[in-house]
């Protein structure tokens, strides 16, 4: 088969962006992104999520963290300052007894903590809380 | 690949039909979280527990992702509601693509 010049380009640049898709064995681990990421362009409403956190931690490795925000379908948390600001989504299935859920999570340094929940309407509403860290918790 | 991977979890042993119960639990594993470097600078690759699901009868719970940012031996407390006597089962899903799972059954 003879190829001219521009079906060889066109054919190189198709099989380029098959490269740049992602391996299929790390598409199957979910991530969490970013906060703008969450909402979509949609804007986070005040009051209705209560995020429960240490104003300073000792050691930055474990710092216990709550989050209650009642008639949420999901819930994610975002630590500021740490280099993956990702850091945990909770999706309420329906044998949840209560939109909250606690975890201990790492913080890199002083920073905020944000907790951005999915209501059921669709709305978002956040809360943040400031975390003093002692020791930072990411072995940097 | 991590070791000694050991799920402890904590779960009433009985309830009132349709009351809600406080579950706590734990795994044991260092969740490296990809961003450490060893001694000569390269990055220590990422190992870590992603996603964590809890169901009732088959029914979900909680579905929880987490990323490099939880803390070793993650531990999660939720809230579960028992409308019914049955088994609660707990899965874990690694990085390195091992699953654990632990099953605890309530009485009513």
């Amino acid at each position: 088969m003879k190829m001219t010049r521009r079906e060889v380009v066109v054919a190189g640049a198709g099989m380029a962006a098959v490269s740049m898709l992602p391996l299929p064995a790390f598409a199957e681990v979910p991530m969490v992104g970013t906060a703008e990421e969450f909402l979509g362009g949609a804007s986070a409403g005040e009051g209705g999520i209560t995020l429960t956190a240490p104003e300073i931690a000792e050691n930055g490795n474990t710092v216990p963290v709550s989050v209650d925000a009642p008639g949420a379908v999901e819930i994610q948390l975002y630590a500021m300052g740490n280099p993956v600001p990702g850091i945990a989504s909770f999706k309420f299935g329906p044998m949840s007894g209560s939109q909250a859920a606690s975890i201990r999570i790492r913080l890199a340094g002083s920073q905020d903590v944000v907790a951005v929940a999915k209501m059921a309407d669709g709305s978002y509403v956040q809360a943040a809380k400031a975390v003093k860290v002692t020791i930072g918790g990411c072995g940097g | 690949m991590a070791s000694g991977v050991k799920p402890r979890v904590k779960v009433p042993k009985s309830a009132a039909a349709g009351e809600t119960i406080t579950i706590k639990t734990l795994i044991s594993h260092p969740m490296e979280s990809g961003v450490r470097k060893d001694s000569d600078g390269n990055v220590i690759p990422r190992s870590i527990i992603h996603r964590f699901t809890a169901d009732f009868n088959g029914q979900n719970v909680i579905d929880v992702t987490m990323m490099g940012g939880v803390s070793t031996n993650p531990y999660v407390e939720f809230d579960a509601m028992v409308p019914e006597a049955g088994e609660f089962t707990f899965t874990w899903y690694d990085d390195d693509g091992d699953i654990y799972t632990d099953t605890k059954s309530i009485a009513v």
